[in-house]
């Protein structure tokens, strides 16, 4: 039995704890505080930038305290779920006693607390209290939903209010945060996110992940139809259009363009425009041009492939392919890279930039080498996402926005009118209250009251 | 005349709106303060000209978009929404001394657009990532918010030098309203703040999932604005339910005006995905 109480009592405190909004105030303020870290610490960077950006101790530090990824850190998670439980515990705490005021047949009208207002706005009419009854009735069944009618000793009262029901408009937000956490975490066990590059006229079916660089494989395929590139007359990128296939057993099914804010989205998969770059035709044509004689030769060759040069001018290795290359601060576009072994001497490396064919004689070696012209290709940067939360994050979005209003400019409002005789005239008080906007409600209860001495 | 013309002149029509309500407050007379009204109606009359002027010009040039893409737009926006609120106000609450803590920010907001070296006034053509229907969405609803808490901030202001004075010394102060009217007035338009910031970064976050396919990715813009938005959910809260009132409220309703600052410029400084809005 004692048990049971302590057990009880203990909960209780847990509860009690919960339902503080002073654990809101600690929290939220914890949230706004911490927040600022990531946003002075770059986050997901590679441990070596750390390292070198912080130091050994400081690396150490912050990578115990998941300081490099700290919005998925388990403090900062935790956090999030305090105020989970926070605004829950709250919301249920306080909602039993608003359903009551909200869900009431009868709403309860206290006179003396509208004669005790100190903003009441009083005058006199000349009509009898009978002739105003009926006119100050349907005066108020317009705007106000609900109303009663009392007679008095020496006239009559009117009350009347209207928005009860807008009291709920706080438990909407909280709703809403509630459903956004949950859309988070759907999308957070459930999703992924990952980006693929597909060269043009080729298809891929698997992408790999952000966070942990594994391979998701798709249903379906993807093929780059065609890519394209446009720019403004300044030289500013205009518009990057991937016109992207979808591939069902060996079939395209759907083919769209994708680019930059408008995505594709497929069987769950949404396909957005990311990056771009070029790459070489599988073989690419060498051209070996010697110094002294001005002999010429041509060598095709792909990627990776050495081989000797023609006329025993050693051997090439085709090492790299860069679409943007940087020699000594200046950008010379896609270049080759490229390493000539002499039959004597040592091997160097070359660099073959495809727009300045004689860049290589520069280097003043008894070969030069260039690369003529192709038609390159572009490959697609895509990022590649599925969220199955989104919907539901989305609709709290709504809820939110909703839910803010009515709590913040929404009211439940009462009136008061009070009208008694005093010889052939009638004496009238207007009071007025709300749960919340007192200094709106004052400038309501003046307006209704010049309307009432106006008909 | 050019829209930049046009702007630079009307930056000099809301200095002389902010003197001339300044005027009405320090010298009690109601006829600088009907002066300012109207200078301040000239001056919202002529950033509407102005922007709207800017956007044909931007056709003109075969780039066309809603002026609201950089740094310079968004400021001459930031004037227009700071005196749209700050007249709403106005009229609603007949008190012309609000004015002389609210329109000085409009100015200052456009002498920095039209002034800073570091402001590029040039039409630009749009960036592929901010072509969307949805940057005329994000960028209204942010800076009408960020007009509510920056109108919020000046009129805290005179609650903080309205509450020094308790014993109504200062002649300077008579005529400003009550504390308490100074109070519920701070909260009334942190309200209207709050829920366009939270349209701001609602419709930010649906922008992003349909560009860069994820809702949230805690950009510090991104986390800027969250920061800013948990301070003044501190704020509402700390008032609503604990019935926090007075200084309490303004200094947080400083540390939020604050975090607004920093989040509209000093996030530029840092990296992240939002950096066009940088020149």
């Amino acid at each position: 039995m004692r048990e049971k109480e302590i057990s009880a009592d203990s909960s209780n405190k847990l509860w009690n704890f919960f339902a503080s909004v002073r654990l809101t105030v600690i929290i939220l303020l914890s949230l706004a505080t911490t927040s600022v870290i990531g946003t002075i610490i770059p986050q997901n960077e590679s441990p070596a930038a750390y390292f070198r950006q912080y130091g050994e101790f400081f690396y150490r530090l912050f990578n115990a305290l998941d300081i490099f990824d700290m919005y998925h850190s388990w403090w900062f998670q935790f956090l999030l779920l305090l105020l989970t439980l926070n605004i829950v515990v709250c919301s249920i705490n306080r909602l039993s006693s608003t359903w009551k005021i909200v869900f009431t047949k009868n709403p309860p009208f206290n006179l003396s607390k509208f004669k005790n207002l100190p903003d009441k706005e009083e005058f006199t009419d000349n009509r009898s209290p009978e002739q105003l009854k009926k006119i100050y009735e349907s005066f108020f069944s317009k705007s106000f939903g609900h109303r009663r009618i009392e007679d008095t000793e020496k006239g009559f009262r009117i009350f009347a209010e209207k928005g009860r029901w807008t009291r709920l408009g706080v438990y909407f937000v909280h709703l809403s945060i509630i459903l956004m956490i949950i859309g988070g975490l759907l999308g957070s066990i459930f999703g992924f996110e990952g980006l693929v590059n597909i060269p043009e006229n080729e298809v891929v079916s698997s992408i790999m992940l952000r966070k942990t660089g594994e391979i998701q494989k798709l249903d379906f395929g993807i093929r780059l139809e065609s890519f394209n590139l446009s720019f403004y007359d300044s030289g500013a990128p205009k518009e990057y259009r991937s016109t992207l296939s979808i591939i069902e057993n060996g079939e395209a099914v759907l083919k769209q363009d994708v680019i930059v804010n408008d995505p594709l989205r497929y069987k769950g998969i949404n396909i957005f425009q990311s990056s771009y770059g070029t790459l070489p035709p599988p073989k690419i044509t060498l051209t070996f041009k010697n110094r002294e004689t001005g002999k010429e030769f041509e060598k095709n060759a792909g990627l990776g492939e050495e081989f000797d040069i023609p006329d025993g001018g050693g051997r090439f290795l085709l090492k790299d392919f860069k679409g943007s290359f940087n020699f000594m601060g200046h950008n010379m576009g896609m270049t080759f890279i490229g390493t000539l072994t002499p039959v004597s001497g040592d091997a160097v490396d070359v660099f073959l930039p495809v727009q300045f064919p004689n860049f290589d004689r520069m280097r003043k070696g008894a070969l030069s080498v260039s690369v003529a012209d192709f038609k390159h290709r572009y490959y697609t940067g895509l990022q590649v996402t599925k969220d199955p939360g989104v919907f539901i994050v989305y609709v709290g979005f709504l809820v939110m926005i909703i839910g803010c209003f009515i709590t913040f400019f929404m009211s439940h409002q009462r009136i008061c009118v009070e009208v008694t005789r005093s010889q052939d005239r009638s004496k009238v008080m207007v009071a007025g209250t709300a749960n919340k906007n007192k200094m709106g409600m004052h400038m309501k209860t003046r307006k209704i009251s010049q309307g009432l001495i106006g008909i | 005349m050019n829209s930049s013309n046009l702007l630079s002149i009307v930056t000099f029509v809301y200095g002389l709106a902010a003197l001339l309500y300044i005027a009405h407050w320090l010298f009690k007379r109601p006829l600088p303060g009907k002066l300012a009204t109207w200078t301040a109606i000239i001056g919202a009359l002529g950033n509407t000209a102005g922007i709207i002027l800017r956007w044909v010009e931007s056709y003109r040039l075969g780039v066309g978009h809603a002026p609201l893409s950089n740094m310079y737009e968004s400021l001459i926006f930031f004037s227009w929404t700071i005196i749209i609120v700050y007249l709403f106000i106005e009229r609603r609450y007949k008190n012309r001394i609000i004015g002389a803590f609210a329109t000085p920010f409009a100015f200052l907001a456009m002498a920095y657009a039209s002034l800073s070296p570091n402001i590029n006034d040039r039409i630009q053509p749009l960036i592929p990532a901010l072509k969307s229907n949805w940057l005329i969405a994000h960028v209204i609803t942010c800076f009408l918010g960020y007009a509510g808490f920056a109108v919020a901030f000046g009129i805290n202001f005179m609650y903080l030098l309205k509450a020094r004075d308790a014993e109504q010394k200062s002649r300077w102060l008579d005529h400003f309203p009550d504390t308490d009217v100074l109070d519920e007035l701070t909260y009334q338009v942190i309200m209207f703040g709050f829920l366009f910031l939270s349209i701001g970064i609602i419709t930010g976050a649906v922008w992003a999932n349909s560009a860069w396919g994820s809702y949230w990715s805690w950009d510090p813009k991104e986390t800027w604005s969250l920061i800013t938005w948990f301070i003044y959910a501190t704020l509402l809260h700390a008032r609503l339910m604990r019935g926090w009132h007075g200084k309490r409220i303004a200094y947080l309703s400083i540390l939020g005006f604050m975090a607004v600052l920093f989040t509209y410029f000093g996030v530029n400084l840092l990296p992240g995905l939002h950096s066009y809005a940088t020149n």
